[in-house]
Protein backbone atom coordinates (compact mmCIF):
# COMPACT_ATOMS: atom_id res chain seq x y z
CA UNK A 1 0.00 0.00 0.00
CA UNK A 2 1.28 3.44 -0.89
CA UNK A 3 1.43 6.02 1.90
CA UNK A 4 -0.65 9.18 1.38
CA UNK A 5 1.41 12.23 2.27
CA UNK A 6 1.86 15.86 1.37
CA UNK A 7 5.24 17.42 0.83
CA UNK A 8 7.23 19.74 -1.39
CA UNK A 9 9.19 18.50 -4.40
CA UNK A 10 12.43 19.13 -2.54
CA UNK A 11 11.34 17.04 0.41
CA UNK A 12 10.02 14.31 -1.91
CA UNK A 13 13.44 13.92 -3.55
CA UNK A 14 15.27 14.05 -0.21
CA UNK A 15 12.87 11.40 1.09
CA UNK A 16 13.59 9.17 -1.92
CA UNK A 17 17.31 9.61 -1.23
CA UNK A 18 16.77 8.65 2.39
CA UNK A 19 14.94 5.49 1.36
CA UNK A 20 17.65 4.55 -1.13
CA UNK A 21 20.43 5.46 1.32
CA UNK A 22 23.28 6.06 -1.14
CA UNK A 23 26.87 5.57 0.04
CA UNK A 24 27.92 9.16 -0.56
CA UNK A 25 26.08 12.48 -0.87
CA UNK A 26 28.48 15.30 -1.78
CA UNK A 27 26.97 18.76 -1.99
CA UNK A 28 27.56 22.47 -1.76
CA UNK A 29 24.75 22.91 0.74
CA UNK A 30 23.66 26.54 0.31
CA UNK A 31 22.31 28.82 -2.44
CA UNK A 32 21.98 28.21 -5.38
CA UNK A 33 21.14 24.71 -4.17
CA UNK A 34 17.73 24.04 -2.63
CA UNK A 35 16.51 22.42 0.57
CA UNK A 36 17.34 18.92 -0.72
CA UNK A 37 20.80 18.75 0.93
CA UNK A 38 19.34 20.44 4.03
CA UNK A 39 16.64 17.79 4.45
CA UNK A 40 19.18 15.06 3.82
CA UNK A 41 21.65 16.55 6.31
CA UNK A 42 18.86 16.28 8.90
CA UNK A 43 18.43 12.59 8.10
CA UNK A 44 22.18 12.14 8.56
CA UNK A 45 22.18 14.08 11.85
CA UNK A 46 19.22 12.05 13.12
CA UNK A 47 21.04 8.81 12.32
CA UNK A 48 18.36 7.74 9.84
CA UNK A 49 20.88 7.02 7.05
CA UNK A 50 24.43 5.72 7.06
CA UNK A 51 25.38 7.83 4.02
CA UNK A 52 28.68 9.73 4.07
CA UNK A 53 27.51 13.34 3.72
CA UNK A 54 30.33 15.47 2.32
CA UNK A 55 29.92 19.23 2.35
CA UNK A 56 32.31 20.83 -0.10
CA UNK A 57 33.36 24.37 -0.97
CA UNK A 58 31.95 24.41 -4.50
CA UNK A 59 29.91 22.42 -6.99
CA UNK A 60 33.02 21.67 -9.02
CA UNK A 61 34.19 19.85 -5.91
CA UNK A 62 30.86 18.17 -5.17
CA UNK A 63 30.85 16.60 -8.63
CA UNK A 64 34.53 15.69 -8.23
CA UNK A 65 33.77 14.02 -4.91
CA UNK A 66 30.88 12.13 -6.50
CA UNK A 67 33.19 11.01 -9.27
CA UNK A 68 35.79 9.71 -6.82
CA UNK A 69 33.19 7.90 -4.77
CA UNK A 70 31.43 6.36 -7.75
CA UNK A 71 34.74 5.26 -9.29
CA UNK A 72 35.67 3.66 -5.97
CA UNK A 73 32.56 1.52 -6.30
CA UNK A 74 30.04 3.55 -4.29
CA UNK A 75 26.66 4.94 -5.14
CA UNK A 76 27.14 8.74 -5.15
CA UNK A 77 24.51 11.47 -5.41
CA UNK A 78 24.35 15.23 -5.38
CA UNK A 79 21.82 18.03 -5.78
CA UNK A 80 22.13 21.48 -7.26
CA UNK A 81 20.53 24.24 -9.32
CA UNK A 82 21.31 27.08 -11.70
CA UNK A 83 24.81 28.52 -11.32
CA UNK A 84 25.72 25.51 -9.18
CA UNK A 85 25.17 23.23 -12.15
CA UNK A 86 27.18 25.60 -14.33
CA UNK A 87 30.03 25.43 -11.85
CA UNK A 88 30.06 21.63 -12.26
CA UNK A 89 30.33 21.89 -15.99
CA UNK A 90 33.80 20.47 -16.54
CA UNK A 91 33.18 17.60 -14.14
CA UNK A 92 29.83 16.72 -15.73
CA UNK A 93 31.71 15.78 -18.90
CA UNK A 94 34.43 13.92 -17.01
CA UNK A 95 31.91 11.84 -15.05
CA UNK A 96 29.88 11.03 -18.16
CA UNK A 97 32.86 10.04 -20.28
CA UNK A 98 34.26 7.98 -17.41
CA UNK A 99 30.92 6.13 -17.55
CA UNK A 100 30.15 6.67 -13.86
CA UNK A 101 26.42 6.49 -13.06
CA UNK A 102 26.25 9.39 -10.58
CA UNK A 103 22.75 10.70 -9.78
CA UNK A 104 22.11 14.46 -9.71
CA UNK A 105 18.88 16.01 -8.46
CA UNK A 106 18.59 19.20 -10.49
CA UNK A 107 16.03 21.75 -9.38
CA UNK A 108 15.71 23.88 -12.52
CA UNK A 109 16.40 27.54 -11.90
CA UNK A 110 17.38 30.34 -14.25
CA UNK A 111 21.03 30.89 -15.01
CA UNK A 112 22.42 34.29 -14.21
CA UNK A 113 22.26 37.07 -15.44
CA UNK A 114 20.58 39.34 -14.61
CA UNK A 115 20.43 37.66 -11.21
CA UNK A 116 17.27 35.59 -10.88
CA UNK A 117 16.47 32.63 -8.66
CA UNK A 118 13.24 31.45 -10.27
CA UNK A 119 12.36 28.59 -12.55
CA UNK A 120 13.34 28.04 -16.13
CA UNK A 121 15.31 25.31 -17.88
CA UNK A 122 18.40 27.28 -18.85
CA UNK A 123 20.61 25.43 -16.35
CA UNK A 124 19.98 21.83 -17.44
CA UNK A 125 19.47 22.76 -21.10
CA UNK A 126 22.97 24.23 -21.02
CA UNK A 127 24.23 20.82 -19.92
CA UNK A 128 22.23 18.89 -22.51
CA UNK A 129 25.29 17.86 -24.51
CA UNK A 130 27.37 16.77 -21.51
CA UNK A 131 26.51 13.10 -21.87
CA UNK A 132 24.08 12.92 -18.95
CA UNK A 133 20.69 11.26 -19.12
CA UNK A 134 18.03 13.88 -18.30
CA UNK A 135 14.57 13.11 -16.95
CA UNK A 136 12.04 15.81 -16.07
CA UNK A 137 9.05 15.83 -13.71
CA UNK A 138 5.64 17.49 -13.99
CA UNK A 139 4.89 17.43 -10.26
CA UNK A 140 6.15 16.23 -6.88
CA UNK A 141 4.95 12.69 -7.46
CA UNK A 142 6.93 12.42 -10.66
CA UNK A 143 10.01 13.96 -9.05
CA UNK A 144 9.85 11.22 -6.40
CA UNK A 145 9.04 8.41 -8.83
CA UNK A 146 11.72 9.50 -11.31
CA UNK A 147 14.30 9.52 -8.55
CA UNK A 148 13.39 5.95 -7.55
CA UNK A 149 13.93 4.85 -11.15
CA UNK A 150 17.08 6.86 -11.85
CA UNK A 151 19.80 4.57 -10.52
CA UNK A 152 18.53 1.46 -12.22
CA UNK A 153 18.54 3.27 -15.56
CA UNK A 154 21.98 4.80 -15.06
CA UNK A 155 23.72 1.74 -13.61
CA UNK A 156 22.55 -0.77 -16.22
CA UNK A 157 25.54 -2.51 -17.83
CA UNK A 158 24.63 -1.37 -21.36
CA UNK A 159 24.17 2.24 -20.20
CA UNK A 160 26.58 3.26 -17.40
CA UNK A 161 25.89 6.95 -17.70
CA UNK A 162 25.17 9.59 -15.09
CA UNK A 163 21.59 10.79 -14.72
CA UNK A 164 20.05 14.16 -13.94
CA UNK A 165 16.60 14.06 -12.34
CA UNK A 166 15.07 17.48 -12.97
CA UNK A 167 12.07 19.32 -11.55
CA UNK A 168 10.85 22.90 -11.85
CA UNK A 169 12.32 25.23 -9.24
CA UNK A 170 9.75 26.69 -6.83
CA UNK A 171 6.80 25.57 -8.98
CA UNK A 172 7.21 21.99 -7.78
CA UNK A 173 10.33 22.14 -5.58
CA UNK A 174 8.88 24.56 -3.01
CA UNK A 175 5.20 23.70 -3.43
CA UNK A 176 3.44 21.33 -1.07
CA UNK A 177 1.14 18.87 -2.84
CA UNK A 178 -0.38 15.47 -2.18
CA UNK A 179 1.94 12.58 -2.94
CA UNK A 180 1.98 8.80 -2.67
CA UNK A 181 5.12 7.45 -1.04
CA UNK A 182 6.22 3.84 -1.07
CA UNK A 183 7.50 1.88 1.89
CA UNK A 184 11.24 1.72 2.58
CA UNK A 185 11.65 -1.99 2.08
CA UNK A 186 9.84 -2.02 -1.26
CA UNK A 187 11.88 0.95 -2.45
CA UNK A 188 15.20 -0.63 -1.41
CA UNK A 189 14.22 -3.87 -3.13
CA UNK A 190 13.17 -2.04 -6.30
CA UNK A 191 16.35 0.04 -6.51
CA UNK A 192 18.64 -2.86 -5.54
CA UNK A 193 22.36 -2.86 -4.79
CA UNK A 194 24.99 -1.21 -6.96
CA UNK A 195 27.41 -3.85 -8.21
CA UNK A 196 29.89 -2.25 -10.63
CA UNK A 197 31.97 -4.56 -12.78
CA UNK A 198 35.10 -2.47 -12.28
CA UNK A 199 35.84 -0.23 -9.34
CA UNK A 200 38.94 1.33 -7.85
CA UNK A 201 38.70 -0.41 -4.49
CA UNK A 202 38.86 -3.81 -6.16
CA UNK A 203 42.54 -4.74 -5.77
CA UNK A 204 41.98 -7.94 -7.73
CA UNK A 205 41.31 -5.98 -10.89
CA UNK A 206 43.17 -2.68 -10.91
CA UNK A 207 42.03 -0.15 -13.51
CA UNK A 208 42.53 3.51 -14.34
CA UNK A 209 39.85 6.21 -14.36
CA UNK A 210 40.16 9.36 -16.42
CA UNK A 211 43.56 8.95 -18.12
CA UNK A 212 44.62 10.82 -21.28
CA UNK A 213 42.99 9.35 -24.37
CA UNK A 214 44.96 9.53 -27.60
CA UNK A 215 43.60 10.09 -31.11
CA UNK A 216 43.53 6.44 -32.08
CA UNK A 217 41.13 5.67 -29.19
CA UNK A 218 39.26 8.86 -28.30
CA UNK A 219 36.69 8.65 -31.08
CA UNK A 220 35.91 5.00 -30.34
CA UNK A 221 35.26 5.91 -26.72
CA UNK A 222 32.93 8.71 -27.79
CA UNK A 223 31.02 6.33 -30.05
CA UNK A 224 30.65 3.88 -27.16
CA UNK A 225 29.33 6.71 -25.04
CA UNK A 226 26.87 7.65 -27.79
CA UNK A 227 25.75 4.02 -28.07
CA UNK A 228 25.21 3.91 -24.32
CA UNK A 229 22.94 6.96 -24.61
CA UNK A 230 20.94 5.19 -27.32
CA UNK A 231 20.65 2.14 -25.06
CA UNK A 232 19.34 4.36 -22.27
CA UNK A 233 16.05 4.65 -24.14
CA UNK A 234 15.25 0.98 -23.67
CA UNK A 235 16.58 1.08 -20.11
CA UNK A 236 14.18 3.93 -19.26
CA UNK A 237 11.28 1.93 -20.71
CA UNK A 238 12.26 -1.33 -18.98
CA UNK A 239 12.68 0.31 -15.59
CA UNK A 240 9.38 2.16 -16.06
CA UNK A 241 7.64 -1.14 -16.85
CA UNK A 242 8.99 -2.72 -13.67
CA UNK A 243 8.09 0.43 -11.72
CA UNK A 244 4.51 0.18 -12.92
CA UNK A 245 4.37 -3.51 -12.01
CA UNK A 246 5.74 -2.75 -8.54
CA UNK A 247 4.08 0.55 -7.66
CA UNK A 248 1.27 0.95 -10.19
CA UNK A 249 2.23 4.29 -11.74
CA UNK A 250 3.06 4.36 -15.42
CA UNK A 251 5.89 6.23 -17.16
CA UNK A 252 7.53 6.37 -20.59
CA UNK A 253 9.90 8.51 -22.64
CA UNK A 254 7.05 10.88 -23.40
CA UNK A 255 3.49 11.22 -22.14
CA UNK A 256 0.71 11.76 -24.67
CA UNK A 257 -2.36 13.60 -23.41
CA UNK A 258 -5.49 13.51 -25.60
CA UNK A 259 -3.41 13.17 -28.76
CA UNK A 260 -5.53 10.57 -30.59
CA UNK A 261 -7.52 13.03 -32.70
CA UNK A 262 -5.65 16.24 -31.82
CA UNK A 263 -5.40 18.90 -34.55
CA UNK A 264 -3.37 21.36 -32.49
CA UNK A 265 -0.72 20.09 -30.11
CA UNK A 266 1.93 21.34 -27.72
CA UNK A 267 5.30 19.76 -27.04
CA UNK A 268 6.80 20.82 -23.72
CA UNK A 269 8.67 19.79 -20.58
CA UNK A 270 7.89 19.93 -16.87
CA UNK A 271 5.25 21.49 -14.63
CA UNK A 272 3.55 23.44 -17.42
CA UNK A 273 2.23 20.08 -18.63
CA UNK A 274 -0.17 20.08 -15.67
CA UNK A 275 -1.42 23.57 -16.52
CA UNK A 276 -1.77 22.51 -20.17
CA UNK A 277 -3.80 19.42 -19.19
CA UNK A 278 -6.31 21.62 -17.32
CA UNK A 279 -6.54 23.85 -20.40
CA UNK A 280 -6.98 20.85 -22.72
CA UNK A 281 -9.82 19.45 -20.58
CA UNK A 282 -11.56 22.81 -20.72
CA UNK A 283 -11.07 23.33 -24.47
CA UNK A 284 -12.09 19.75 -25.24
CA UNK A 285 -15.34 20.33 -23.32
CA UNK A 286 -15.95 23.05 -25.91
CA UNK A 287 -15.23 20.62 -28.76
CA UNK A 288 -11.73 21.77 -29.64
CA UNK A 289 -9.31 19.02 -30.65
CA UNK A 290 -6.22 19.87 -28.65
CA UNK A 291 -3.52 17.64 -27.19
CA UNK A 292 -0.14 17.57 -25.51
CA UNK A 293 3.13 15.69 -25.81
CA UNK A 294 5.07 15.96 -22.57
CA UNK A 295 8.73 15.09 -22.85
CA UNK A 296 9.88 13.09 -19.81
CA UNK A 297 13.29 12.02 -21.09
CA UNK A 298 15.11 14.81 -22.92
CA UNK A 299 18.37 12.83 -23.01
CA UNK A 300 18.24 10.44 -24.75
CA UNK A 301 15.95 12.48 -26.99
CA UNK A 302 12.81 10.53 -27.92
CA UNK A 303 12.69 11.89 -31.48
CA UNK A 304 10.96 8.90 -33.10
CA UNK A 305 8.36 8.72 -30.35
CA UNK A 306 7.58 12.44 -30.61
CA UNK A 307 7.30 12.26 -34.41
CA UNK A 308 4.94 9.27 -34.12
CA UNK A 309 2.83 11.11 -31.53
CA UNK A 310 2.51 14.13 -33.84
CA UNK A 311 1.36 12.04 -36.82
CA UNK A 312 -1.89 13.54 -38.14
CA UNK A 313 -1.59 16.77 -36.13
CA UNK A 314 -2.06 19.95 -38.21
CA UNK A 315 -0.14 22.51 -36.13
CA UNK A 316 2.34 22.17 -33.29
CA UNK A 317 3.76 24.69 -30.83
CA UNK A 318 6.95 23.53 -29.19
CA UNK A 319 7.39 25.40 -25.92
CA UNK A 320 10.90 26.18 -24.73
CA UNK A 321 11.57 27.27 -21.16
CA UNK A 322 15.07 28.40 -22.04
CA UNK A 323 16.24 30.86 -24.67
CA UNK A 324 19.15 29.07 -26.28
CA UNK A 325 20.32 32.16 -28.17
CA UNK A 326 20.58 30.35 -31.49
CA UNK A 327 18.79 33.17 -33.25
CA UNK A 328 16.24 30.66 -34.55
CA UNK A 329 14.61 28.90 -31.60
CA UNK A 330 15.18 27.05 -28.35
CA UNK A 331 16.63 23.56 -27.91
CA UNK A 332 13.33 21.66 -27.54
CA UNK A 333 12.08 23.21 -30.77
CA UNK A 334 15.29 22.54 -32.71
CA UNK A 335 15.38 18.91 -31.69
CA UNK A 336 11.65 18.32 -32.16
CA UNK A 337 11.78 19.88 -35.62
CA UNK A 338 14.81 17.74 -36.51
CA UNK A 339 13.02 14.63 -35.28
CA UNK A 340 9.98 15.40 -37.45
CA UNK A 341 11.88 15.87 -40.68
CA UNK A 342 11.37 12.22 -41.63
CA UNK A 343 7.59 12.42 -41.24
CA UNK A 344 5.46 12.05 -44.33
CA UNK A 345 3.18 14.95 -43.40
CA UNK A 346 5.13 17.32 -41.25
CA UNK A 347 2.78 19.51 -39.19
CA UNK A 348 3.23 23.28 -39.22
CA UNK A 349 5.52 23.97 -36.30
CA UNK A 350 6.40 27.06 -34.28
CA UNK A 351 8.54 27.72 -31.25
CA UNK A 352 7.13 29.54 -28.23
CA UNK A 353 9.79 30.56 -25.73
CA UNK A 354 8.08 31.14 -22.37
CA UNK A 355 8.49 31.23 -18.61
CA UNK A 356 12.02 32.62 -18.49
CA UNK A 357 13.21 33.56 -15.00
CA UNK A 358 9.94 32.42 -13.43
CA UNK A 359 7.54 34.32 -15.75
CA UNK A 360 4.27 32.63 -14.84
CA UNK A 361 2.42 30.46 -17.36
CA UNK A 362 -1.35 30.40 -16.77
CA UNK A 363 -4.15 28.30 -18.22
CA UNK A 364 -5.12 31.37 -20.33
CA UNK A 365 -1.60 31.56 -21.75
CA UNK A 366 -1.82 27.97 -22.93
CA UNK A 367 -5.23 28.63 -24.45
CA UNK A 368 -3.76 31.59 -26.33
CA UNK A 369 -1.12 29.31 -27.83
CA UNK A 370 -3.77 26.82 -28.98
CA UNK A 371 -5.89 29.63 -30.44
CA UNK A 372 -2.83 30.86 -32.30
CA UNK A 373 -2.35 27.36 -33.73
CA UNK A 374 -5.99 27.21 -34.86
CA UNK A 375 -5.51 30.57 -36.57
CA UNK A 376 -2.50 29.16 -38.39
CA UNK A 377 -4.58 26.14 -39.43
CA UNK A 378 -7.49 28.23 -40.69
CA UNK A 379 -5.45 30.89 -42.51
CA UNK A 380 -2.69 28.59 -43.70
CA UNK A 381 -0.21 31.25 -42.65
CA UNK A 382 2.53 30.21 -40.31
CA UNK A 383 3.61 33.72 -39.34
CA UNK A 384 6.63 34.21 -37.09
CA UNK A 385 8.22 30.88 -36.22
CA UNK A 386 10.08 31.89 -33.11
CA UNK A 387 7.97 33.77 -30.57
CA UNK A 388 8.49 34.91 -26.99
CA UNK A 389 5.27 34.58 -24.99
CA UNK A 390 4.23 37.40 -22.71
CA UNK A 391 7.28 39.57 -23.20
CA UNK A 392 6.69 43.28 -23.54
CA UNK A 393 9.66 44.68 -25.44
CA UNK A 394 9.09 43.70 -29.06
CA UNK A 395 5.49 43.72 -30.20
CA UNK A 396 6.15 41.76 -33.37
CA UNK A 397 6.93 38.67 -31.39
CA UNK A 398 4.27 38.88 -28.72
CA UNK A 399 1.80 36.04 -28.32
CA UNK B 1 -16.70 19.25 -11.85
CA UNK B 2 -13.75 19.63 -9.52
CA UNK B 3 -14.57 22.60 -7.28
CA UNK B 4 -11.31 24.27 -6.40
CA UNK B 5 -11.08 26.83 -3.61
CA UNK B 6 -8.28 29.29 -4.35
CA UNK B 7 -6.76 31.41 -1.59
CA UNK B 8 -4.10 34.12 -1.85
CA UNK B 9 -2.05 35.27 1.13
CA UNK B 10 -0.40 38.68 1.43
CA UNK B 11 2.17 39.26 4.12
CA UNK B 12 5.57 40.72 4.74
CA UNK B 13 8.74 38.64 4.76
CA UNK B 14 9.32 37.21 8.23
CA UNK B 15 5.69 37.37 9.41
CA UNK B 16 4.90 33.78 8.57
CA UNK B 17 2.38 34.13 5.72
CA UNK B 18 4.15 31.29 3.95
CA UNK B 19 4.07 29.17 7.10
CA UNK B 20 0.35 29.86 7.57
CA UNK B 21 -0.25 28.93 3.92
CA UNK B 22 1.62 25.64 4.38
CA UNK B 23 -0.26 24.98 7.65
CA UNK B 24 -3.55 25.39 5.81
CA UNK B 25 -2.35 22.93 3.14
CA UNK B 26 -1.41 20.55 5.94
CA UNK B 27 -4.69 20.65 7.76
CA UNK B 28 -6.72 20.46 4.54
CA UNK B 29 -4.67 17.40 3.57
CA UNK B 30 -5.45 15.85 6.95
CA UNK B 31 -9.14 16.46 6.23
CA UNK B 32 -8.76 14.35 3.06
CA UNK B 33 -8.49 17.13 0.49
CA UNK B 34 -6.15 17.60 -2.43
CA UNK B 35 -3.96 20.57 -1.67
CA UNK B 36 -1.40 22.94 -3.08
CA UNK B 37 0.51 25.39 -0.90
CA UNK B 38 3.26 27.49 -2.43
CA UNK B 39 4.97 30.83 -1.93
CA UNK B 40 5.95 33.31 -4.62
CA UNK B 41 9.48 34.43 -4.02
CA UNK B 42 10.69 37.92 -4.73
CA UNK B 43 13.83 39.47 -3.32
CA UNK B 44 14.21 37.73 0.04
CA UNK B 45 14.34 40.27 2.80
CA UNK B 46 12.51 40.92 6.03
CA UNK B 47 9.53 43.20 5.61
CA UNK B 48 9.19 42.97 1.81
CA UNK B 49 5.69 42.13 0.57
CA UNK B 50 5.34 38.41 -0.16
CA UNK B 51 2.55 36.33 -1.62
CA UNK B 52 1.60 32.72 -1.00
CA UNK B 53 -1.15 30.57 -2.48
CA UNK B 54 -3.42 27.63 -1.67
CA UNK B 55 -5.60 25.48 -3.88
CA UNK B 56 -7.91 23.09 -2.02
CA UNK B 57 -10.11 20.62 -3.86
CA UNK B 58 -11.68 17.15 -3.79
CA UNK B 59 -9.82 15.97 -6.88
CA UNK B 60 -6.21 16.66 -7.85
CA UNK B 61 -5.63 20.05 -9.42
CA UNK B 62 -2.90 19.92 -12.08
CA UNK B 63 -2.60 23.67 -12.68
CA UNK B 64 0.83 24.99 -11.73
CA UNK B 65 0.44 28.74 -12.02
CA UNK B 66 -0.04 31.47 -9.47
CA UNK B 67 -3.60 32.44 -8.53
CA UNK B 68 -5.08 35.52 -10.22
CA UNK B 69 -8.80 35.24 -9.42
CA UNK B 70 -8.86 33.90 -5.85
CA UNK B 71 -12.00 33.01 -3.94
CA UNK B 72 -10.43 34.39 -0.76
CA UNK B 73 -7.61 36.72 0.18
CA UNK B 74 -5.86 36.83 3.55
CA UNK B 75 -3.89 39.94 4.52
CA UNK B 76 -1.49 39.23 7.37
CA UNK B 77 -0.25 42.84 7.61
CA UNK B 78 -2.71 45.71 7.52
CA UNK B 79 -0.09 48.17 6.20
CA UNK B 80 -0.12 46.26 2.90
CA UNK B 81 -3.59 47.59 2.09
CA UNK B 82 -2.09 50.80 0.81
CA UNK B 83 1.02 49.30 -0.77
CA UNK B 84 -0.45 46.31 -2.63
CA UNK B 85 -3.67 45.85 -4.62
CA UNK B 86 -4.74 42.98 -2.38
CA UNK B 87 -8.23 42.61 -3.88
CA UNK B 88 -6.93 42.30 -7.47
CA UNK B 89 -8.98 39.61 -9.19
CA UNK B 90 -10.73 38.64 -5.93
CA UNK B 91 -14.17 37.18 -6.68
CA UNK B 92 -17.07 39.26 -5.40
CA UNK B 93 -18.83 36.18 -4.08
CA UNK B 94 -15.64 35.55 -2.11
CA UNK B 95 -14.16 37.48 0.78
CA UNK B 96 -11.09 39.14 2.22
CA UNK B 97 -9.81 38.56 5.76
CA UNK B 98 -7.55 41.25 7.21
CA UNK B 99 -5.43 41.17 10.34
CA UNK B 100 -6.57 44.36 12.07
CA UNK B 101 -8.07 45.65 15.29
CA UNK B 102 -10.42 47.80 13.24
CA UNK B 103 -13.96 47.00 12.14
CA UNK B 104 -14.38 45.88 8.51
CA UNK B 105 -16.38 49.03 7.72
CA UNK B 106 -13.37 51.19 8.58
CA UNK B 107 -11.14 49.33 6.13
CA UNK B 108 -13.55 49.15 3.18
CA UNK B 109 -12.43 52.54 1.78
CA UNK B 110 -8.93 51.08 1.35
CA UNK B 111 -10.17 48.13 -0.71
CA UNK B 112 -10.47 49.89 -4.06
CA UNK B 113 -14.19 49.36 -4.41
CA UNK B 114 -14.25 45.64 -3.56
CA UNK B 115 -17.88 44.58 -3.12
CA UNK B 116 -17.50 41.11 -1.59
CA UNK B 117 -17.25 40.09 2.06
CA UNK B 118 -14.81 41.93 4.30
CA UNK B 119 -13.70 40.39 7.61
CA UNK B 120 -11.17 41.38 10.22
CA UNK B 121 -9.44 39.50 12.99
CA UNK B 122 -7.27 41.12 15.65
CA UNK B 123 -4.52 38.52 15.47
CA UNK B 124 -2.21 40.58 17.64
CA UNK B 125 -4.47 40.71 20.67
CA UNK B 126 -5.51 37.05 20.28
CA UNK B 127 -1.88 35.98 20.02
CA UNK B 128 -0.56 38.21 22.80
CA UNK B 129 -3.33 37.12 25.13
CA UNK B 130 -2.75 33.40 24.62
CA UNK B 131 0.94 33.15 23.75
CA UNK B 132 2.36 36.27 25.32
CA UNK B 133 3.94 37.10 21.96
CA UNK B 134 2.85 38.18 18.51
CA UNK B 135 2.57 35.21 16.14
CA UNK B 136 -0.20 36.02 13.65
CA UNK B 137 -0.13 32.58 11.92
CA UNK B 138 -2.53 30.57 14.03
CA UNK B 139 -5.23 33.27 14.35
CA UNK B 140 -5.09 34.01 10.61
CA UNK B 141 -5.36 30.31 9.79
CA UNK B 142 -8.42 29.96 12.02
CA UNK B 143 -9.98 33.08 10.53
CA UNK B 144 -9.67 31.92 6.92
CA UNK B 145 -11.06 28.48 7.79
CA UNK B 146 -14.01 30.18 9.48
CA UNK B 147 -14.68 32.61 6.62
CA UNK B 148 -14.08 30.24 3.69
CA UNK B 149 -15.78 27.20 5.26
CA UNK B 150 -13.35 25.17 3.18
CA UNK B 151 -13.03 22.78 6.14
CA UNK B 152 -15.44 21.63 8.81
CA UNK B 153 -14.74 23.77 11.87
CA UNK B 154 -14.90 21.04 14.54
CA UNK B 155 -12.79 18.72 12.44
CA UNK B 156 -10.31 21.57 11.92
CA UNK B 157 -9.97 22.16 15.67
CA UNK B 158 -9.46 18.45 16.33
CA UNK B 159 -6.91 18.10 13.52
CA UNK B 160 -4.96 21.14 14.67
CA UNK B 161 -4.78 19.81 18.21
CA UNK B 162 -3.38 16.59 16.83
CA UNK B 163 -0.93 18.49 14.63
CA UNK B 164 0.26 20.78 17.48
CA UNK B 165 0.79 17.85 19.81
CA UNK B 166 3.13 16.30 17.23
CA UNK B 167 4.84 19.54 16.30
CA UNK B 168 5.38 20.66 19.89
CA UNK B 169 5.92 17.21 21.40
CA UNK B 170 9.01 18.53 23.21
CA UNK B 171 7.28 21.73 24.44
CA UNK B 172 3.78 20.68 25.55
CA UNK B 173 3.27 24.05 27.32
CA UNK B 174 2.92 25.71 23.89
CA UNK B 175 0.10 23.43 22.75
CA UNK B 176 -2.54 24.88 25.04
CA UNK B 177 -1.67 28.46 24.12
CA UNK B 178 -1.87 27.74 20.42
CA UNK B 179 -5.16 25.87 20.79
CA UNK B 180 -6.63 28.78 22.77
CA UNK B 181 -5.38 31.12 20.07
CA UNK B 182 -7.17 29.05 17.46
CA UNK B 183 -10.45 28.83 19.37
CA UNK B 184 -10.45 32.54 20.28
CA UNK B 185 -9.75 33.50 16.68
CA UNK B 186 -12.70 31.41 15.46
CA UNK B 187 -14.92 33.46 17.79
CA UNK B 188 -13.44 36.86 17.17
CA UNK B 189 -13.67 37.19 13.41
CA UNK B 190 -15.65 40.36 12.67
CA UNK B 191 -17.67 41.16 9.58
CA UNK B 192 -19.99 39.59 7.04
Amino acid sequence: MSIKERMSGNEAVAYAMKQIEPDVFAAFPITPSTEIPQYFAQYVADGKVSTEFVTVESEHSSMSACMGAEAAGCRAVTATSSAGLAFMYEMLYVVASSRLPVTLACVNRALTGPININNDHSDSMGARDSGWIQIYAENNQEAYDNYLQAMRIAERADVRLPIMVCQDGFITSHAVENILLENDEKVKKFVGEYRPENYLLNSERPYAVGPYDTCPYYMEHKVQQAEAMKNAKQAILDVAADFEKTFGRSYGLIEKYKMDDAEAALVLIGSTAGTAKACIDDMRSRGMKVGLVKIRAFRPFPGEEIAAALEGVKAVAVMDKSEGFTGCGGPVYSETAAACIAMENIPVMIDVVYGLGGRDCRVEDIERVYNHLFEIISTGERGPVYIHMGQRSNEKEVL
Amino acid sequence: MNKITEIRWHGRGGQGAKTACLLLADVAFTAGKYVQGFPEYGPERMGAPITAYNRISDERCTVHSNIYTPDYVVVVDETLLEAVDVTAGLKEEGAIVINSSKDPEELKPLLRGYKGGVFTIDARSVSEKNLGKYFPNTPMLAAIVKVSRVLDEDQFVADMEDSFSHKFASKPQVIEGNMNCLKDALKEVKGA
